[in-house]
């Protein structure tokens, strides 16, 4: 069972195709969960400390925007830890304000720098791509090992 | 500063996302209250919302998923069900994360489609999916031809 970045890591097709094809999806709510279920001092609503943000200096430097820095706090270490990674390029839900947007674009650069097994997509728009779609997505987690 | 003391620590929660013809989250929900044991359930308007230990939502899971596998789909959830931080019964507006799924929910039925499909067709009679990053670019002669074309 290979651990599998998504991108939109918040996509609900991804997670499941990931889930349904027998490997874990690193996916936001991940994340997110980890930090809301750790204790500390309440930093509502996500729980991102001010220590968030100088953890995210591992990726993303100084002068970047804190809301970059902070965000890695939660994608860099899933992405270190990803065995694989599932990216959709047309993905109009990941867009956002320079925090999320920023993030987006360094997420996608540091998984392409990455040397793990990635399959590029984009979303089906008919039925005929949707086949194709899925097939992809099968085939290239069942290269990653895994139930079939 | 505020302590901050984490509740249902240790517990996961998932999505249970519907998109059918056949079966309503309704439905859903009484199979699963049927087959639960000590987790929590919370209907929605496009699914169920499960929280508990991982084994047990893994267990209530893969039961709902037989009732129409084409058609249901999981993803996780950070926080637990109706915490204040997320239900929009205390923010008001759309959930945080609801676009996200409205966008992906138009695209939903093709999937549903293609995890039809591939369980009737042969896998390798299928043709690869377009690579988005196979963009043909514009070649600097083409280019200048176009720039001439224009001028002239």
């Amino acid at each position: 069972m290979a651990k599998v970045f998504i991108y939109p890591s918040t996509s609900l097709i991804l997670a499941d195709l990931v889930m349904r094809y027998g490997h874990t999806p690193l996916s936001s709510a991940v994340a997110i969960r980890e930090h809301i279920q750790t204790a500390g001092f309440e930093s509502a609503p996500l729980q991102i400390s001010p220590e968030d943000p100088k953890k995210g200096l591992k990726w993303a430097a100084v002068e970047v925007p804190s809301g970059v820095r902070g965000r890695m706090a939660l994608y860099g270490p899933m992405i270190a830890e990803a065995e694989a990674a599932i990216i959709i390029n047309d993905a109009d839900l990941a867009f956002g304000c320079m925090g999320c947007a920023r993030t987006n674009e360094l997420i996608v650069f540091l998984l392409r720098q990455k040397e793990i097994p990635k399959l590029d997509l984009n979303y089906p728009a008919g039925e005929e791509e949707g086949v194709k779609f899925v097939a992809a997505i099968k085939k290239f987690l069942s290269g990653l090992g895994g139930r079939p | 500063m505020k302590e901050y003391a984490p509740v249902h620590v240790g517990t996961i929660t998932r999505y249970v996302v519907v998109e059918s013809f056949e079966v309503t989250p309704q439905d859903l929900a009484i199979r699963a209250y049927e087959i639960s044991k000590g987790v929590m359930i919370k209907e929605t308007c496009f699914g169920l919302t499960i929280m508990g230990k991982e084994e047990e939502v893994d267990r209530i899971i893969d039961e709902l998923r037989r009732v129409d596998p084409a058609h249901i789909f999981v993803k996780d959830r950070g926080f637990p069900p109706g915490d204040a931080r997320r239900c929009r019964s205390s923010l008001g507006g759309a959930r945080p994360g609801f676009h996200g799924m409205e966008f992906e929910m138009t695209v939903i039925p093709y999937i549903s489609h293609g995890i039809e499909e591939l369980e009737k067709r042969d896998e390798k009679s299928i043709p690869e999916a377009k690579n988005p990053l196979d963009r043909r670019t514009l070649d600097v002669d083409h280019l200048k031809k176009i720039i001439d074309a224009q001028e002239t």
